[in-house]
């Protein structure tokens, strides 16, 4: 009886109508939608204060397009990397795994670098929350808070893949169990997906 | 019973879309994008249309990181659902400060005085 119910149970879980997949991947999208809403309200709310402002200046003329062109490529591959990383672990291609990940991490910690040279270069000529030499003092605070939580983004992406990365290490992976690897790769899409929006936005427009 | 989850992840069992493809298309798109933005705007070419190429290129790009990278197309409709939620509420929160993108701020530091005159006038 009580072995009857277990299966049941069990069985549920799979057919349930809302997740017959792995609760974790349910769970990611959840919390990705989320995270999805931060980021629009902060892009809705720059649109308005930048559609409201008579001296605005020209992204392109301040910021420049080459480096964060780059650094959009370089997510870009590292999404890649990601696809690849998972794609190797479900054909047992542990190896693969690692090697893919290791590079996903690298990725990202270059993506980062970059970004900090950007930042220093921008403070250097005078760009502030407070202060921009060129228009509108708003231009500084929402730069820099968009790209600053898409940086912290980025960041916390780089330590779930370097533990994912050492649980690989410990050979906690295989074809038949890398949930794990599947959600962190959501992660890393999402920071990719969201840079792609912050470029176009931010940089380009 | 981790087995039987990865059986039933409708994701894991459809075949592998060709990700080298879809990264030219990423890339191709970005050097696109850049395109539109270093042309100057003239007459045929306005500031407008500029904009419009430029978040349309965007979204095309979003997308396909969501359908493929993401693998929303293989998966269940309702992740798909879910993961629409932040952009109705995006678009809903773009209409309600349209107000404040058309009309600007008499009070906005970064106007002149003039043009503070000229909006308490009206």
């Amino acid at each position: 009886m009580s072995e009857t119910a277990a299966i049941d149970a069990t069985q549920e879980s799979y057919e349930s109508p809302v997740t017959p997949e792995s609760w974790g991947k349910f769970g990611m999208w959840i919390f990705l939608t989320g995270d999805a809403m931060s980021f629009g309200a902060l892009l809705v709310a720059y649109g308005a204060i930048r559609a409201a402002s008579a001296n605005w200046p020209i992204p392109n003329d301040i910021l420049g397009i080459s480096l964060t062109a780059f650094m959009t490529f370089l997510l870009i591959v590292s999404s890649l990397t990601m696809v690849r990383a998972l794609s190797a672990v479900k054909h047992g291609d542990i190896s693969g795994l690692k090697k893919y990940l290791g590079l996903t991490i690298l990725g990202g910690v270059f993506f980062l670098g970059l970004q900090a040279y950007e930042w220093t270069h921008l403070i250097h000529v005078g760009l502030g929350f407070s202060e921009n030499p060129w228009g509108s003092s708003l231009f500084g605070a929402t730069f820099f808070s968009i790209t600053g939580f898409h940086g912290m983004h980025v960041t916390g992406g780089v330590i779930y893949l370097s533990v994912v990365l050492i649980n690989a290490q410990r050979g906690k992976f295989s074809a038949d169990n890398h949930n794990i690897v599947e959600l962190v790769g959501l992660y890393w899409h999402f920071v990719d997906l969201v840079w792609i929006l912050v470029f176009t936005l931010v940089y380009l427009i | 019973m981790n087995e039987q989850l990865n059986n039933n992840n409708a994701a894991s069992t459809h075949e592998e879309p060709n990700y080298t493809k879809i990264f030219y298309w990423l890339t191709a798109l970005t050097a696109i994008e850049i395109g539109i933005a270093l042309i100057p705007n003239g007459p045929f070419y306005p500031t407008l249309l500029q904009g419009f190429l430029l978040i349309s290129t965007a979204v095309w790009k979003a997308a396909l990181v969501a359908l493929y990278f993401m693998h929303l197309k293989y998966e269940k409709r309702i992740l798909g659902a879910i993961a629409m939620i932040p952009l109705v509420l995006m678009i809903m929160a773009l209409i309600f400060f349209l107000n404040d993108i058309t009309v600007p701020d008499p009070l906005s530091e970064d106007l002149s005085t003039s043009d503070i005159e000229v909006v308490l006038d009206n």
